[in-house]
């Protein structure tokens, strides 16, 4: 019995991996996986081809697809131009998310405090540590505030999130970018570290006083209290599908290797921290076959993903920017 | 089941040569076991040295970058490149500290509980209760910690020891700042309840190696049931309760699941023991998986070297005293 069950075992495993080979193998952020899952599922019954993606974070991403063990990277991180060039990698934008800042305090709904940049860098500073702060009273002048202490909660983990929220701080701060910088893992000065996006909502969600980033989609399903925020406009937003949008329509995306960060738009509509997720691929790829079929992937989700990315909270790219990379792809990735 | 039968001994008679043959075929037999038993030793020993001299090797960037430094700096930044390990070997060490504070006495105390003064009927119940809690997995407390326990520190624990403790002179610092519910005391505490059923099972066991005679005879002489544990019952039992004592420290000090979920994971010194910290093992759980190779990397790897060594130290120091106490005795 036992036996056989050790033979079952090894023949499943043999058949696994007999599918993995014929599989479209990607690895990266895990923001996106959420979609990239929805669409894997969805292109398999459509075409019959499946996608093996590992949500391992956008560093190990990086990681992966230069040591060629995977078809594409993904990353919420973009690679500059020259780092672009160094490796021979094509890099392109694949969809975009908004971050919002949420927060624990009570009496406080959805969308009622606003904040801008300066003041959430001088509250992950740790020079402003109280919700009645006066930074904080200026900007709700309505809003009974609580004296308070701050909880200010940030991704213990590298992560994509955190590198397009220390970018956002570095437009807004000069003393948040000549002290602590933008990256994948900073050095806070004060805080509370938590581990994943689904973390920092979490202990957002049970710590009074608690104030965090996490991507849309996660503020949404854990029902958290998200802020407005001010944008560059010096208008106040709400995070909604059409801020993000409005931050995205402003995007150059004609420069080299799609290199577009979408924090601190200007724009009167524009959400401050919009971020595109990004996928890596060899120019010149080993296997041609797996090259192309990742394209077909990548063409088919462009077509056909755009209402299963809203459902999920995320924003298509805009066709135009569409019509690039697919252009880029003809005229840069080698395809026989 | 088959049955079992006797056999005549006249059926079990054998010639002389059977009994060569089989002879040789046991020293065959007994010679290949010992080479197994000493093959499974070297490998332990292999295992460890390779684990140490890969350790060393990967670290060896962060060390010849920082140096001594590395052990005394504590910024921890990885866009400027810049590495040390302090905050996360004080945040290792006082979470211990803290953990072995209150789970030594409380320990021991159930121990002797158990073993002295327990209703007879209600031992084995504790007892197994008390392993039960040996056996739950430390994910298990990180989730209670950080769900049950962090939110009862924040609303209580930590207000009370802010607006008491810590507006002593001097030791107030320690007590100081807003109460998160995140911490190194939050970490201690949780680490303190892991490592208690440890402590506890250990010493049980070796306290009822004691002879019954020896504790007879002081409670014949008049001694207190505190006068026979404190005379009797530990100074025959400490090898065996040091024993459990170090096995306790060597799981606070690697413990990472449970501590990265409420010790609050900043990579900075603090005063007080209400503020956030990190230790080593949460330090490379947190960031492992996608920090950038080179002197990131290295670095990480240079902290578990370094837990290593703080390991290896406590283990020898334990053996130290036990060899001591054994010369007294």
């Amino acid at each position: 019995m036992f036996f056989k069950s050790i033979i079952a075992a090894a023949a499943m495993i043999g058949a696994i991996t007999v599918a993995c080979a014929a599989d479209i193998s990607g690895a990266g952020a895990t923001f996106p996986f959420p979609i990239y899952a929805k669409w894997a599922d969805s292109y398999k019954k459509d075409t019959g081809n499946g996608l093996n993606y590992q949500s391992i974070g956008s560093g190990a991403g990086i990681k992966q697809i230069r040591a060629k063990t995977v078809t594409f990277g993904a990353t919420d991180a973009p690679l500059e131009a020259k780092d672009l060039d160094k490796d021979g990698l094509a890099q392109w934008p694949m969809v975009m998310g908004g971050i919002v800042m949420v927060v624990n305090i009570p009496g406080v709904k959805p969308g009622e405090l606003v904040l801008d940049g300066p003041t959430v860098a001088q509250i992950y500073m740790g020079k402003i540590t109280k919700w009645n702060d006066p930074a904080i009273k200026k900007l709700n002048p309505s809003l009974n505030l609580p004296d308070l202490a701050i909880a200010n909660i940030h991704r213990a983990d590298g992560s994509g999130t955190t590198f397009n929220f220390t970018y956002y701080l570095s437009a807004v701060s000069p003393e948040w970018e000549s002290s602590i910088g933008k990256a994948t893992t900073v050095e806070w000065p004060s805080g509370i570290g938590a581990k994943g996006n689904d973390g920092v909502a979490n202990n957002v969600a049970t710590t009074p006083g608690a104030i965090g980033y996490v991507e849309f989609a996660y503020a949404e399903q854990n029902k958290l209290t998200f802020t407005s925020m001010v944008n560059k406009a010096g208008k106040t937003v709400a995070p909604t599908m059409d801020a993000f949008q409005a931050a995205a329509a402003n995007a150059n995306w004609s420069v080299p290797g799609f290199y577009q960060i979408l924090a601190d738009q200007p724009g009167d509509e524009s959400w401050p921290m919009t971020a595109a997720t990004f996928i890596l691929m060899y120019k010149k790829p080993a296997n041609v076959a797996a090259s192309n079929n990742a394209l077909e992937f990548f063409k088919w989700a462009y077509e056909k993903g755009d209402k299963m990315a809203q459902d999920l909270d995320y924003i298509p790219m805009p066709d135009n920017v569409k019509k690039l990379v697919e252009a880029m792809w003809d005229k840069d990735i080698q395809q026989k | 089941m088959t049955a079992t039968t006797l056999q005549p001994a006249s059926a079990a008679r054998s010639s002389p040569m059977d009994r060569a043959r089989a002879l040789a075929r046991l020293r065959v037999s007994d010679a290949g076991f010992r080479l197994f038993a000493l093959g499974a030793a070297v490998l332990v020993l292999v295992i460890l040295l390779g684990v140490v001299i890969s350790l060393f090797i990967g670290a060896l960037p962060a060390f010849r970058e920082f140096g001594v430094d590395f052990l005394f700096s504590d910024s921890w930044s990885p866009p400027k490149e810049k590495f040390g390990a302090a905050t996360a070997i004080y945040g290792t060490l006082v979470t211990s500290l803290i953990a072995m504070l209150i789970a030594v006495p409380v320990g021991l105390g159930i121990a002797v509980f158990l073993t002295e003064l327990c209703w007879l009927p209600l031992r084995r119940p504790i007892g197994v209760a008390i392993e039960l809690l040996a056996g739950i997995p430390s994910i298990i407390y990180g989730i209670w910690g950080v769900y049950y326990f962090r939110p009862v520190m924040q609303a209580y624990i930590q207000p009370f020891l802010i607006n008491t403790l810590g507006n002593l002179p001097i030791i107030g610092h320690l007590f100081a700042g807003p109460p998160l519910g995140y911490g190194i005391l939050t970490a201690g505490l949780v680490l303190a309840l892991m490592i208690l059923p440890f402590i506890t099972a250990v010493s049980r066991d070796v306290f009822d190696t004691v002879p019954p005679v020896l504790k007879e005879a002081a409670y014949g002489v008049g001694a207190t049931t505190f006068e026979v544990v404190g005379n009797i019952v530990i100074p025959y039992t400490r090898v065996g309760v040091i024993g459990g004592v170090m096995l306790a420290l060597g799981r606070a000090l690697g413990e990472t699941m449970a501590v990265t979920f409420v010790v609050g994971n900043a990579t900075k010194i603090q005063a007080s023991i209400l503020a956030q910290g990190t230790t080593i093992s949460a330090m490379i759980a947190n960031q492992f998986a996608d920090a950038d190779p080179g002197l990131f990397t290295s670095s990480l790897l240079a902290l578990g070297f370094i837990l290593f060594v703080i390991t290896f130290l406590v283990l020898a120091a334990a053996r130290f005293m036990l060899s001591r106490l054994e010369l007294k005795a």
